[in-house]
């Protein structure tokens, strides 16, 4: 016997929400799937009216899923934004140049302005000519730096007052494992905020609108409305790391899957014991970047690649950001130490 | 074919040196035993002294077990909560001054009812426990979990005594000296104790058949095996808070190793209980007011726990769980137990980290009205409720 949608009880169910267990007909999918979003940006006063907002857009399910439910609901609800497309080119052969395609299509079937930043016109190195440097291990550390400064720098070339980013319920929850496997707690504080602070100088507040979206239900909305979207995995190999996390989320969420919510909401109820070292918010003295450290990320990472020492970024270095900053040659042993492994 | 045999032969035979120093890195004379960590190597006496220093200065680090007090400890009949009676063992057979001064007693859940085991089964499980209880000569209780039909609703609320808990450390160790002296060197209190045990080995362990009964009903209502493990948990806690309330036990000892801690930690992030993590895996846990729980083996791992047990033949008793032979998706717990004792394989350093990380958190306390105490804690966990519905973080 066919399901009929829980929701109207007209039609029949196409789908069993992950999320709440219910069966939905495609119409009641749509609405409430877009309605919770609604929810989010409104209960978390996400925008303001007239502002101008750029969304990420990377050309995959996500960032495609993102930028359809905005301009939807900015036209129903009228929250008389305008919507930016921005696009960062890592410069991936055989990866980023496809999924560009994609979002180019986008631009078309959205009407909405894109700008794309390349790694290469910001940095002077695309990610293949850094893989060509560091070899396929820790190169996500480079594009990761990168694309969240590159996103910043598009951001402020379009003067945007708000970034939004399609990370949904599974990435941060993963995230908030992540973390905890790590230990790295000034991060488990502030990966389930849904925006970034906005008294920050020189930073552009991001935000999360599909914070509380499954990864599952953004898929299957892409699917039953037959979005364009880009689906390959980037051609480095992923962080293995970060694997283990993902399977077991996925584990978890097969044995219960309200525990992608129950993590979230584990996460936002952390706090930190006082007289914990926390790192304190500064700016780069090369860049003006946003940074806790004298140099920030990327500049080091940077440095490292124009010295032919690829490994200054990776692991804490600090002691040596003073001899970056004044541009001292380093000791041999120092050197040694950073050279890319030979295998 | 055969040639490369006969090659090969010889070489293998060398082989069987291991790789390390087989010198311990404490002492440098005695031959090591077991590694700990990457290139800890120990021998037998090292890791020994390593052990019992490691129980003491959790407990003297802390300073929350005051002299004289009564703890109880429960033991689950497993690897930790049976290494951890035998450290209390120790630290109270040693000589002044630097012996333990407080006196223990024992708890056993009896939790066969919900389990699957027989009548018969529970029966031969107690009696291989009481075995091992008598000879260290101390109290003991063994309650069926059946029992917790029979607690009062007092044991759902917190009970805060006179007197802060850790006010003055320095003070109570005076106080103790001084009754030590009048006293006579506690002879009296053994004597005590001796009673005590005459008097609770009679406290047979018994139930009514309609508490059985409601026991199996109320866990048959619960569908996932990960609901009946926090159910499980819970009552578990709400016996041996009654038990401890009732025979003026002010502290439990509970045998969570540091491994067991990370898992715990990551079961209550994925079960949503955030807020409640600090309360559930801390040193000391004083949500109940008057009885406050103490995790004093939290810095041994597995590892550390069974290698001791072995070398020193430290009793455990294997006693089906609820879990015991089930699939690795059979629940977030079990999952849970998996991933981190895989990961761990991989990444030797992932239970320490875990662990690090659940000691720079502390519970948030929801800012809602002070007036309403009560009603903003929860009343099953006593914690402090966590339900902001509907407003969202910035």
């Amino acid at each position: 016997m066919p399901i009929q949608c829980s929701s109207c009880a007209k039609k029949r169910a196409v789908l069993r929400r992950p999320k709440t267990g219910y069966s939905l007909c495609k119409s009641c999918f749509f609405w409430a799937f877009e309605e919770e979003i609604h929810q989010t940006i409104v209960s978390a006063q996400l925008f303001n009216r007239g502002e101008t907002v750029g969304i990420g857009a990377s050309g995959g399910k996500d960032s495609t899923v993102l930028a359809h439910v905005l301009k939807v609901l900015n036209e129903r609800y009228d929250y008389g934004l305008k919507l930016l497309l921005l696009s960062v080119d890592e410069g991936i052969t055989g990866y980023r140049d496809d999924s560009l395609e994609t979002v180019k299509r986008n631009q078309q079937q959205y009407d909405l302005p894109l700008t794309i930043v390349s790694y290469e016109e910001l940095y002077g190195w695309t990610m293949d000519a850094i893989v060509k440097q560091v070899g396929l291990k820790n190169n996500c550390t480079f594009c990761g730096v990168f694309r969240r400064q590159a996103l910043d720098r598009g951001a402020m070339m379009l003067n945007v007052d708000k970034i939004c980013t399609g990370h949904n319920a599974d990435d941060v929850a993963e995230t908030v494992l992540m973390n905890v496997l790590r230990g790295d707690i000034a991060r488990l504080h502030r990966c389930t905020a849904i925006s970034t602070t906005s008294d920050g100088e020189g930073a552009i507040p991001r935000c999360k609108p599909l914070k509380y979206a499954y990864e599952k239900e953004i898929v299957l909305y892409a699917y039953f409305k037959k979005l364009d979207y880009f689906s390959t995995e980037c051609v480095y190999s992923p962080n293995a790391y970060r694997g283990h996390a993902r399977t077991f989320l996925k584990d978890l969420e097969a044995v219960r899957p309200s525990a992608i919510m129950d993590i979230i909401h584990s996460g936002e109820n952390l706090s930190v014991k006082e007289g914990v070292k926390m790192p304190v918010q500064g700016t780069c003295s090369r860049c003006g970047y946003i940074s806790s450290q004298a140099l920030c990320k990327s500049c080091v990472l940077l440095e490292g690649l124009n010295r032919g020492l690829p490994k200054l970024g990776i692991g804490k270095h600090h002691r040596l950001h003073d001899k970056i900053l004044t541009q001292q040659a380093l000791t041999q042993q120092e050197e040694k130490k950073l050279k890319a492994m030979d295998f | 074919m055969c040639q490369v045999d006969e090659e090969y032969n010889s070489p293998l035979e060398h082989k069987s040196l291991p790789a390390v120093s087989k010198k311990c890195m404490k002492c440098k004379e005695g031959t090591a035993v077991l590694i700990i960590r990457v290139g800890d190597a120990f021998c037998r006496s090292c890791f020994k002294e390593y052990f019992i220093h490691k129980f003491r200065a959790m407990l003297g680090k802390n300073r929350v077990i005051f002299p004289g007090e009564k703890v109880l400890l429960a033991v689950s009949g497993g690897p930790a909560s049976s290494c951890m009676l035998a450290q209390v063992q120790e630290g109270l057979s040693r000589d002044a001054p630097k012996k333990l001064r407080f006196m223990p007693g024992i708890i056993y859940i009896d939790e066969g009812g919900v389990c699957g085991q027989n009548a018969e089964e529970r029966e031969k499980a107690v009696v291989q426990l009481e075995s091992i209880f008598r000879m260290t000569g101390f109290p003991y209780h063994i309650v069926p979990l059946e029992q917790v039909f029979t607690l009062p609703e007092s044991v759902l609320e917190p009970v805060y005594s006179r007197e802060q808990p850790g006010s003055s450390y320095k003070a109570a160790v005076d106080q103790h000296i001084r009754t030590e002296v009048t006293r006579g060197h506690g002879e009296p209190a053994v004597e005590e104790t001796q009673d005590a045990v005459g008097r609770l080995s009679l406290q047979a362990s018994t139930y009514k058949p309609e508490h059985k009964l409601a026991l199996e009903g109320l866990f048959s209502s619960l569908k996932t095996l990960t609901a009946k493990q926090d159910m499980l948990q819970i009552l578990r806690h709400h016996l041996i808070l009654h038990t401890a309330r009732i025979n003026g036990y002010s502290k439990v000892m509970i045998g969570d190793s540091c491994t067991r801690l990370a898992i715990k930690l990551l079961t209550n992030i994925s079960l949503g209980r955030g807020a409640a993590l600090a309360a559930d895996t801390a040193f000391s846990d004083s949500r109940y007011g008057d009885v406050v729980m103490v995790r004093p083996m939290r810095d041994y791992s597995s590892k550390e726990i069974g290698f001791y047990n072995r070398l020193f033949e430290v009793q455990s008793v294997f006693i089906p769980g609820l879990d015991t032979k089930t699939a690795d998706k059979a629940s977030i717990q079990r999952l849970t137990e998996s991933f981190v004792v895989k990961l761990q394989a991989d990444f030797p350093s992932t239970v320490s980290t875990v662990y690090r990380t659940s000691e720079k958190l502390h519970t948030a306390c929801p800012p809602q009205s002070s007036t309403t105490e009560a009603a903003a804690k929860c009343l099953l966990c006593l914690c402090a409720l966590d339900t902001k519905a509907g407003k969202l973080q910035h």
